[in-house]
């Protein structure tokens, strides 16, 4: 019963402070870049304009387009219920391990790249074309990181890797530097994409959902918050797994809880450096940022093999 | 009275034999004639399945020989579960793709004879189910050399056109090399079962109880290796199927994208884990390189085209290669004697030959149903066909979800049992298979991606945005048995995907009998909910959760935001103030794969070529552009060429030798007689 009372609880600190976390990694950016920011609560308020919106539709909108949003939420959601970010022993983290984390984020990428190919204009075309592009270089240097994680714990299994702790080897050195490269891009951040742009040259992911309002705009938005927020709890599971609660009981969770807002505020900070000192990078020079992760990651395979 | 599974499936076989006369005394009624064959086609398959099935849940082996064939020679019969599994394959989809052509076939009335369709079809689908069932050499080259031959008269089918007759004349002779292959292969295999005294070599049993001095399997199993590859198309033996498969009738594409290519599979699987048994580790890197290479170039390839029954051809190269990482990750598992580990692999490789099966069934049939409405199998004509076809264009989604390896549809499931695999390879003795092994488990990891990135283009274009055409064609919804045809194999997709503990249980026999371990237990250990194979703590995955999770969390924020009514309104698209936007202006195929086209481009020939049109006021304003792009297979040049010239030359200079006078002809038959006679003394 306290396992679902704990799952329940990681959910709702999922969702609830998703926005939070976007609202403090722009507060950094302001100011890291001298400018006065937003309140730390901003992006509730854009979410609850955005809700109490009506919708506009695009003519030739299709099912397709209205199912993406709720979609791209519950995919989310769910992936944010097998990591373990409170504590190691969920009722449902045996229900994904870290594959099934990796072809969740697929599914939800699928569905908003047909979003953006359903309503026929250029802008989403072209955003399709290159989130799938970008996507389909990113996912091999993923997985390629997570393969070495998890050949050291012998599992795919989250919990497990959390549980077996990660040491400080060469191994995970290479593959943590890959799996922030590949964060950066699956998440949409400089120097992959830039999420405060509506450019058309440079938009990837804010391309595909450009005829989007309302409701709809505040799922995807939402959705889009929790994913940054996932990849920042995934690399803590995955690098820096300490403090991580490895029993289901109530009482745990509170040093879990703060271990898990210090981590998040760290990768904030760690987020704004690389975004203020990178500038975006042109389409075609991200072959070679994803093909560096890549090769981190190989070489994190191989230094596991003839190192550890 | 009983019937054993083996009679089963030879009154299936008995059945669409019997099919084929009945449709000979039909001809006159072409209405008549479809309704009642393909009537006869399912029927038929459904027992095939149901004798499968049978024979894989209950483990036992029957036997039957015939008392045909050549004298002394008779053909031998075997059901085992091995054959019975792929029973079940064939047997399935056969049976969806045939309610499905109740329907599409009634498209070619008035136009065409559809008799010589309905005849091959028959004895296509009876090919196959004997090519499994085949136990001795004799047999199942009789047997596959029917099936070759029927899908051939199927792919000429519309042989009006020139490009069709072309392509089946590669398919026949790629399949014909193919076939020496394999006689060659079975020739070693027999004659070192019996030696060269007596014929009884020539069945599987006797090929069973012998052993093969290496050299000599390595022989047979190369020969047989490129045989069946031939079939299957792997590459560089695929430059055949992106021709055949388009230009034969939908129903057939599926037939032969979703099930002939598995009877390729079959065999090797035949061959190396039943005949042969015993090999070295460095078979199964062959196989496992050869797929490897298979599925990342053959989804490149995919993604260069613009014709979708091309496109998906080319997926299936990629399958194949998928399915053959995990029989050469068995492979190499059995050899180093790991068997728990092979059990894992083959069941992967098995597992995705059930998927592709189903999954490129539907797909195929979805294209056919495109062809069938719009008469276009050009992408860059299409769009928008959700509007008018939303039956097809959801079932086709789950089709491109498949396979696409997104949970929680089937192709996630064998994609995942294959990186589990791969994560096994730790285990080997090997030190440079060890290094070696999780490259290809990134390669995987890249054909998953970039297959995804093909779907969502395929799905995208033809069913998305708007009609890109230049003919406004009446467009309009299917009709009811192609509607159900491709709504069982959706069905049975996400069957597949959200329960693969049942089928694992079910098919677990297969590994117990060619490896000698079970998979289930272990990876049904913790009920039928959770997929936990090898151990529970290594990993577990449960698609009924992914499912349901998905569903549950969908289905309250729906409900939440629907409290309260929101108002939708309708509005044109943002166009940038520029109000002159045309569906021309769209993504179109060649452009959303340019980004790719660019990266990859060293892998294929590329000619592109850029012109504006001269006849313009300004040269700042141009009103026209040209724009050209041709991208080729490089292995058309590289191999293909270069043979079929040199074959060419030889047949020349052949040709010499006929003379058109009876004396050189006596003269020819008395000198091979005198060397005969040398041979024989």
């Amino acid at each position: 019963m306290e396992g679902f009372l704990v799952q329940t609880l990681q959910i709702a600190v999922l969702i609830g402070l998703a926005p939070a976390l976007v609202g403090w990694v722009r507060m950094l950016k302001c100011w890291m870049q001298g400018r006065t920011s937003a309140s730390l609560f901003q992006p509730y308020l854009d979410l609850l304009k955005l809700f109490s919106k009506d919708i506009v539709l695009a003519e030739n909108a299709s099912w397709i387009f209205r199912f993406t949003p709720y979609l791209l939420f519950g995919t989310t959601v769910l992936a944010g219920a097998v990591i373990p970010m409170l504590s190691t022993d969920l009722p449902l983290a045996a229900t994904a391990d870290v594959i099934v984390l990796v072809g969740l984020f697929a599914i939800a990428r699928f569905f908003t790249a047909l979003a953006g190919m359903d309503i026929g204009t250029a802008f989403g075309g072209m955003g399709s074309s290159r989130e799938m592009t970008v996507a389909s270089l990113a996912e091999p240097a993923m997985l390629m990181a997570i393969f070495t994680v998890s050949l050291g714990c012998k599992s795919t299994s989250l919990s497990r890797i959390v549980e077996a702790g990660a040491l400080l080897k060469p191994s995970l050195a290479f593959a943590f530097l890959a799996f922030v490269l590949i964060a950066l891009a699956e998440t949409g951040r400089i120097p992959v994409d830039n999420p405060s742009t509506h450019l058309e040259l440079t938009m990837l992911h804010e391309a595909m959902i450009l005829e989007y309002s309302g409701r709809h705009l505040a799922l995807v938005e939402w959705a889009g918050m929790m994913k940054l927020f996932l990849f920042m709890a995934l690399l803590s599971a995955l690098f820096f797994p300490w403090g991580i609660a490895e029993t289901g009981k109530l009482s745990h969770i509170p040093i879990a809880g703060a271990v898990l807002l210090l981590k998040l505020a760290v990768s904030g900070m760690g987020l704004v450096l690389i975004e203020t000192g990178l500038a975006k990078m042109r389409l075609f020079r991200l072959t070679e940022f994803l093909g560096s992760a890549f090769l981190m990651a190989t070489l994190g395979m191989l230094s596991f093999f003839i190192l550890d | 009275m009983a019937f054993l599974p083996i009679e089963i499936a030879s009154a299936s076989v008995l059945l669409l034999l019997l099919a084929t006369l009945v449709s000979a005394l039909l001809r006159k009624n072409q209405r008549l004639l479809i309704n009642a064959v393909f009537v006869i086609a399912s029927a038929a398959s459904l027992t095939a399945v149901a004798a499968g099935i049978w024979t894989v849940g209950s483990g036992v082996t029957g036997k039957l020989t015939l008392l045909i064939g050549l004298p002394d020679l008779p053909f031998h019969l075997r059901l085992d579960p091995l054959a019975g599994f792929f029973l079940t394959v064939i047997g399935l989809l056969a049976f969806f793709v045939s309610i499905y052509s109740i329907g599409y076939v009634k498209g070619y009335l008035g136009q065409r004879s559809v008799t010589r369709l309905v005849v091959f079809y028959c004895l296509f689908l009876a090919g196959m189910f004997m090519v499994v069932l085949a136990d001795d050499a004799l047999f199942f080259l009789v047997a596959w050399e029917a099936m070759a031959a029927a899908s051939y008269f199927l792919v000429m089918f519309e042989d009006e056109h020139i490009e069709n007759r072309r392509a089946a004349f590669l398919y026949m002779v790629v399949a014909h090399v193919g076939a020496i292959a394999i006689l060659l292969s079975f020739g070693v295999m027999a004659g070192l079962a019996t030696g060269f005294e007596n014929f009884n070599g020539y069945t599987f049993d006797a090929m069973r109880q012998a052993n093969f001095p290496l050299e000599w399997a390595t022989v047979a199993f190369l020969l047989a290796f490129f045989g069946f590859s031939a079939k299957a198309g792997v590459i560089p033996l695929h430059v055949w199927l992106p021709e055949a498969h388009p230009v034969a009738p939908s129903n057939v594409s599926a037939l032969m994208s979703g099930v002939m290519l598995k009877t390729a599979i079959y065999g090797m699987v035949r061959i190396t884990f039943d005949l042969i048994r015993v090999f070295p580790w460095w078979w199964g890197a062959i196989v496992l390189s050869l797929g490897l290479i298979s599925a990342v170039m053959g989804v490149l390839y995919a993604l260069m085209q613009h014709d979708l029954k091309r496109l998906l051809a080319y997926h299936s190269v990629e399958n194949i290669g998928i399915i053959l990482i995990g029989i050469g990750l068995a492979m190499i598992f059995h050899s180093f004697n790991l068997p728990t580990m092979a059990a894992l692999a083959l069941i992967a490789g098995l597992y995705h030959t059930m998927n592709h099966a189903v999954f490129k069934g539907l797909l195929f049939m979805g294209a056919g149903a495109v062809l069938h409405a719009t008469h276009e199998r050009n992408m860059e004509e299409m769009g928008g066909l959700i509007h008018h076809m939303p039956w097809t264009a959801a079932l086709f989604l789950v089709g491109c979800i498949s396979i696409s390896a997104l949970p929680p549809f089937n192709g996630f499931v064998s994609e995942w049992l294959t990186f589990q695999a791969f994560l096994l390879s730790p285990s080997l003795p090997n030190q440079m298979m060890k290094l070696l092994m999780p490259m290809g488990a990134a390669l995987l990891a890249l054909t998953g991606a970039l297959a995804a990135a093909c779907f969502v283009k395929a799905f995208g274009v033809v069913f998305l945005g708007h009609w890109r055409g230049h003919q406004n064609t009446h467009i309009h919804e299917v009709d009811w048995p192609m509607r159900i045809g491709m709504t069982m194999a959706a069905v049975t997709c996400l069957g597949l995907g959200i329960l693969p503990t049942v089928f694992i249980d079910w098919m677990d026999v297969l590994p117990e009998q060619l490896l000698g371990a079970k998979l289930a237990p272990s990876a049904t250990g913790m009920g039928w909910l959770w997929l936990t194979p090898v151990a529970p703590e290594r990993a577990s995955y449960s698609g009924v959760v992914v499912f349901l999770g998905i569903l549950f969390v969908y289905g309250i924020v729906y409900f939440v935001l629907h409290v309260k009514p929101g108002k939708i309104r309708k509005g044109a698209i943002w166009d940038c103030g520029f109000e002159k936007l045309t569906p021309r202006m769209q993504y179109n195929a060649t452009s959303f794969s340019m980004p790719i086209r660019r990266i990859f481009g060293f892998l294929f020939s590329i000619k592109e070529e850029v012109k504006l049109a001269p006849q313009t006021a300004h040269a700042a304003f141009p009103q026209k552009l040209h724009y050209y792009l041709r991208v080729r297979d490089r292995f058309w040049n590289w191999i293909y060429k270069p043979v079929a010239e040199v074959s060419f030359w030889i047949s020349r200079k052949v040709g010499r030798l006929q003379q058109g006078n009876i004396q050189a002809y006596l003269i020819y038959s008395f000198v091979t007689i005198v060397v005969l006679l040398l041979f024989t003394r």
